[in-house]
């Protein structure tokens, strides 16, 4: 028989376990946090001295006074943009095959399963593929070109995996009701699907191409380490980037190298800030599609 | 309305009997219609007649195949992969799956969900747009004004149209996705339980609107609750396990009806 005096509430104890397991999770959030935290003001304090703006403004140098990160600016820039000119078209529009046209069955998982597989593939493998195909089969050298097309296909898997997912949220009801009116698919794709998904999709681009700014080894693998003291004026220029030209000064035994990579990885944070925070504006900008 | 578009319309004239039901035209006839989701056969060898401007009512408890019997008549459940048909679907003696583009039978025969699900655009952009897609080339104010007060939802909204429609109430917004549907110029309307997210008064309310659209089109409902069908079908078909059990005028059927299984249903009995 259920009566009262068979619980033992022991309420206390629960109590305190429950303050002990919420404690836990604290800790667990702060350790990560205070790591990073230590990071940055360490980075930040090295490289204090060398941030102003001749530092934005100046061509590496051989002498750390008078270097600076202007072409690496200007290189990742064009990179970025190069990336998601190729990357985001045909990203959105694997995806929209994908998840609208793509008749289910055994093929379509398949190329399913090599999309996720692709998204894990080590950076550098994908630069020795844009070394062989781009560099060395088109022959379009050591420039931007072949770099962009290397990191499109680097993110191009994040991308289609984000696309796939923000046409997925779509409510069912939605394409149901288009496709009750006598509207073709492509119809509910343009006036639906695609408007209704924009702000998840570009917030998915710009994750992608946020990690895009920050890789390195895939272009040092196609050649772009080197020093540049001009900028590229064209897609076939030879470039270098953000990361690289970190990547290039860490490699100097001078401290005042040491410190200027500091002061170079500080830009890159910017950066990428600069981009997540686009991202957010973006999708509050979208914010009349978003569903309740 | 209907002479902005260019569409055939055949008559049917070889009426067919079914049960005590007198027959004028048939405006959809189903023939011996088995579907299968998968290998789930989910309509078994149904044959029925819906006749021209009158509301018909699909009754029957969950899973007797009521729903999807609907999806069949506009095409709807080919949407959905794995699924298989035989038999024959006719509107005005047309066959509409031989010889049928999908996107024309839709707009010949128009939808209302269960759940009220308007386009995140505004109120008259979720009138226009089905039109638009559909080659419309009269006046936009005029169809929205046309649609809304069919759908008797102008007066409400007359002030708003360019209000978002998810601002509506929910009995709103289900009055607005009929007002779509009819800016298509459907022949044909087809409602999957259109009251089922409703309060009584949006029901009341829905069924008014429902009565007054009989005049001008053929209306098919599937409906759980037994009142309604009783208030405002003219012919009621009931489903069980897949199969027709019986179909006949409303009054009939709920009064007398032929088989002990409809009867129990009716009364509550099961289901």
């Amino acid at each position: 028989m259920i009566s009262s005096q068979r619980y033992d509430e022991r309420i206390e104890r629960r109590r305190r376990r429950g303050l002990i397991f919420s404690g836990l999770l604290f800790v667990a959030t702060v350790s990560g946090l205070v790591v990073l935290i230590t990071l940055l003001v360490d980075v930040v304090m090295q490289g204090a001295q060398w941030l102003d703006w001749d530092f934005l403004t100046r061509f590496p140098s051989r002498i750390p006074e008078r270097a600076g990160i202007k072409s690496a600016i200007v290189g990742s820039i064009w990179m970025i943009l190069l990336t998601a000119g190729i990357s985001v078209p045909i990203g959105v529009a694997s995806a929209l095959y994908l998840e609208e046209y793509a008749p289910r069955g055994w093929f379509l998982k398949l190329i399913q399963i090599n999309i996720n597989n692709l998204a894990g593939i080590p950076s550098v493998v994908y630069g020795i593929l844009g070394l062989t195909l781009f560099v060395r089969f088109f022959a379009l050298g050591r420039s931007l070109l072949a770099g962009a097309l290397t990191m499109a296909l680097l993110i191009l898997p994040i991308i289609i995996i984000s696309a796939q997912e923000a046409l997925r949220a779509i409510p069912s009801g939605i394409r149901e009701s288009a496709f009750a009116l006598g509207a073709t698919r492509r119809q509910v794709v343009w006036s639906h699907l695609l408007p209704m998904s924009a702000p998840s999709i570009m917030t998915g681009v710009i994750l992608a191409l946020s990690r895009a700014i920050g890789e390195t080894a895939p272009l040092i693998m196609i050649g772009a380490l080197t020093f540049i003291a001009f900028l590229p004026t064209s897609a076939l220029d030879p470039f270098t980037v953000l990361p690289i030209q970190i990547f290039n000064w860490t490699a100097r035994p001078q401290a005042d190298f040491q410190s200027l990579a500091a002061a170079g990885i500080v830009i890159l944070m910017i950066v990428l800030f600069l981009m997540n925070l686009s991202a957010i504006l973006l999708r509050n900008h979208f914010e009349k599609y978003r569903l309740r | 309305m209907e002479t902005q578009y260019s569409t055939e319309t055949n008559e049917l004239t070889a009426p067919m009997t079914n049960g005590q039901a007198v027959l004028e035209e048939a405006k959809v006839r189903v023939e011996n219609l088995d579907f299968w989701y998968g290998t789930n056969h989910v309509l078994k060898d149904v044959s029925l007649n819906i006749q021209p401007n009158k509301v018909t009512a699909f009754i029957g408890p969950s899973g007797c195949g009521k729903s999807t019997l609907l999806r069949c008549l506009n095409r709807m459940n080919e949407l959905i992969p794995g699924t298989r048909l035989e038999g024959r679907v006719l509107i005005d003696g047309r066959d509409i799956y031989r010889n049928a583009d999908p996107v024309m039978v839709r707009r010949r025969i128009g939808m209302v969900f269960q759940k009220p699900n308007p386009f995140p655009k505004t109120i008259s952009e979720n009138v226009i747009w089905g039109a638009r897609v559909n080659g419309y080339k009269g006046k936009e104010n005029d169809l929205v004004e046309e649609c809304l007060r069919k759908a008797a939802l102008w007066d409400e909204v007359k002030d708003r149209l360019n209000a978002q429609a998810y601002s509506l109430s929910g009995g709103q917004q289900q009055r607005l996705c009929i007002a779509r549907t009819l800016a298509v110029a459907p022949d044909v309307v087809l409602m999957d339980e259109p009251a089922s997210a409703l309060d009584p008064i949006a029901t009341a309310k829905l069924e008014e609107t429902i009565l007054q659209l009989k005049e001008r089109y053929t209306i098919i409902i599937v409906t759980h609750n037994m009142q309604q069908a009783g208030r405002i079908s003219d012919h009621t078909a009931f489903f069980y396990m897949g199969e027709l059990v019986e179909a006949d005028a409303t009054d009939q059927l709920f009064t007398r009806p032929a088989q002990k299984h409809t009867e129990d249903y009716i009364t509550g009995r099961f289901g």
